[in-house]
């Protein structure tokens, strides 16, 4: 079995984003970057699968600028195989995203796809799902727990009611929550051996897809800020507050 | 150019987020009609019908619908979409994973999560788990649009009377199939939809000591939340967490304690009309967006809480 991971450089869930003056977007320049959280589950699913000796290959994607690479260098290092890298500047929608995995596909021919359900930058939770419907597969969002069969997955999903289990038929998109599994950290020699690892560039264009954003971006803005608050000496003074101020309860 | 919206329901109810959204559908145009599909729905589609918002239901059932999966829905949708300017849904885990697989097909560029209608075509949509604001304009003819339903207040349901029309299933798929759904059953009221909410943090320190906290819940009626810290440390199962990769709540009242406020933590409630935040850490974020600070001991802050509230039923009788 070969499994395909899709993987998104974003701006490191640590940071605290700042809007820029210009209302053009979010400041990006000296701000660090790391793989999208969720792609990390992604990661370390394929490579318990290899580990267990049902997967022969993992090839991680990226579709992104020049530095994007650092992810799959990143994912290499905790057992990926090889990396493909399409480089496309600026915005790139996950319509046009998918459009670009689905041409990946069609070549590598992958078993089963996995990504993180959400980027967590634009906060889209769409790639996914699209992919799976451009390729007519089925998917399986919000994967929690995955168990392979002979020809199927059998995969948890995280929904809001709670836990919904359903049974996907290979090849398949999974799409997987934080809860999946607990990612690796690499070790240096596995960076080291990472650098030697094969890396193969695309550009987007050359793939015969459009990536022009469908969506216009009119302006970014910081979100209201909340008046500031009074801190309060007692939990008597919170409840007689919150029932004669607040009126809350 | 009418709107068409996809409902959420188990067959008997419908699920309240679709309130929500209608009311948003509704201002992105009034000519709103709502896809039913299930199977045995009928009091489904008789609810929805007295919704004022609603001109015009389209019923599809069948017994392949019984359980949602996205695999199945899809078609049924995007050929009733074929008549529809805009397809519409809620950004709650039912919208997220159907309304991509349909943007696809129609070739459409969805715009997720709104939060406001600003033109037809136009919206406010967070960003960064809610750090940024972006207004985005779709150029698509014909849009797919999911709604974060607690930006917007339930619609009426009472008083209207849509005309409904009954139309045929799409084909079965057989790429997926649905095993099963073990959903929480609680006493309390529905963490996306609680007036109130309190919420423990890491600062609980052991499953055990949630006990402080469901004793609040049980006097005030809230339903019980959680920081991503509190659900890794295991004291509390995951369908409690609050935050950018939990539920986002908007309840009148939300009481964090013990948290200490990630931003992760706060993209999933500060939009709370009042927030209560108990730390002893009198240095830490979640007092940056708190209404009301309280610097002490959770341990010895709960109890008191519960004997204050207590006090004030006392009073009340």
């Amino acid at each position: 079995m070969k499994i395909l991971v899709a993987v998104k450089r974003v701006i490191d869930y640590n940071v605290q984003v700042r809007v820029k003056e210009d209302g053009t977007g979010v400041v990006t320049d000296n701000v660090k970057m790391s793989t999208n959280p969720p792609d990390d589950n992604a990661i370390e699913e394929a490579v318990k699968i290899k580990e267990t000796g049902r997967a022969k290959e993992i090839v991680a994607v990226t579709v992104g600028e020049e530095k994007a690479q650092e992810t799959i260098r990143k994912a290499l290092a905790v057992g990926v195989d090889r990396g493909i890298h399409v480089k496309a500047d600026g915005i790139t929608e996950p319509l046009a995203v998918s459009k670009i995995l689905q041409k990946i596909i069609d070549k590598e021919k992958p078993d089963l796809v996995f990504m993180g359900k959400q980027a967590i930058d634009d906060d889209c939770n769409q790639t996914g799902q699209m992919l799976a419907a451009l390729l007519n597969w089925p998917q399986a969002t919000f994967a929690s727990k995955i168990e392979v069969k002979d020809k199927s997955l059998e995969v948890t999903r995280e929904v809001d009611e709670g836990l919904e289990t359903i049974e996907v038929n290979i090849p398949a998109i999974v799409t997987c929550d934080l809860r999946l599994n607990e990612p690796r950290y690499a070790s240096l020699p596995n960076i080291m051996k990472a650098k030697k690892k094969p890396l193969e560039q695309i550009n987007a264009s050359d793939l015969g897809i459009d990536t022009k954003p469908r969506i216009k971006l009119i302006k970014v803005e910081e979100p209201p800020k909340r008046k500031a608050g009074i801190k309060v000496a007692s939990v008597a003074e919170l409840v007689q507050k919150l029932k004669n101020e607040a009126k809350v309860i | 150019m009418s709107v068409l919206l996809i409902a959420e329901h188990d067959n008997k109810e419908v699920r309240p987020f679709t309130l929500n959204a209608i009311t948003a559908a509704s201002q992105i145009d009034q000519d709103l009609h709502v896809l039913v599909i299930g199977h045995n729905a009928d009091a489904v589609v008789k609810f929805i019908s007295e919704v004022p918002n609603v001109k015009k239901i389209i019923h599809v059932d069948n017994e392949i619908y019984q359980n949602y999966l996205a695999e199945n829905f899809t078609p049924v949708i995007v050929k009733q979409s074929e008549n529809y300017s805009y397809v519409v849904c809620s950004a709650n885990t039912f919208g997220k994973n159907l309304m991509p697989r349909v943007a696809a097909l129609l070739d459409t560029s969805q715009v997720s999560d709104i939060i406001k209608v600003i033109s037809p075509d136009t919206y406010l949509r967070p960003i960064y788990a809610g750090n940024a604001f972006a207004t985005v304009k779709s150029t698509d003819n014909k849009k797919c649009i999911t709604i974060r339903p607690t930006s917007f207040d339930p619609a009426p349901t009472s008083g209207g009377s849509a005309e409904i029309v009954k139309t045929d299933a799409a084909e079965a798929t057989t790429l997926s199939k649905f095993i099963k759904r073990e959903a929480v059953k609680s006493e309390r009221p529905e963490l996306g939809t609680a007036k109130i909410v309190i919420s423990g943090g890491r600062g609980m320190q052991s499953g055990d000591n949630f006990k402080l906290i469901n004793a609040i819940a049980d006097k005030l009626n809230a339903a019980i939340g959680a920081s991503r810290a509190a659900v890794d440390a295991g004291y509390i199962t995951n369908d409690h967490q609050v935050g950018q990769t939990g539920k986002v709540v908007v309840p009148d009242l939300y009481i964090a304690v013990g948290i200490s406020g990630a931003i992760q933590h706060l993209a999933g409630m500060k939009e709370s009309k009042i927030i209560v935040a108990i730390n002893k850490d009198g240095e830490a974020p979640i007092f940056s967006v708190a209404d009301y600070g309280l610097e002490a001991d959770l341990f010895e802050a709960l109890p008191q809480f519960l004997e204050e509230l207590n006090k004030l039923n006392t009073i009340q009788k």
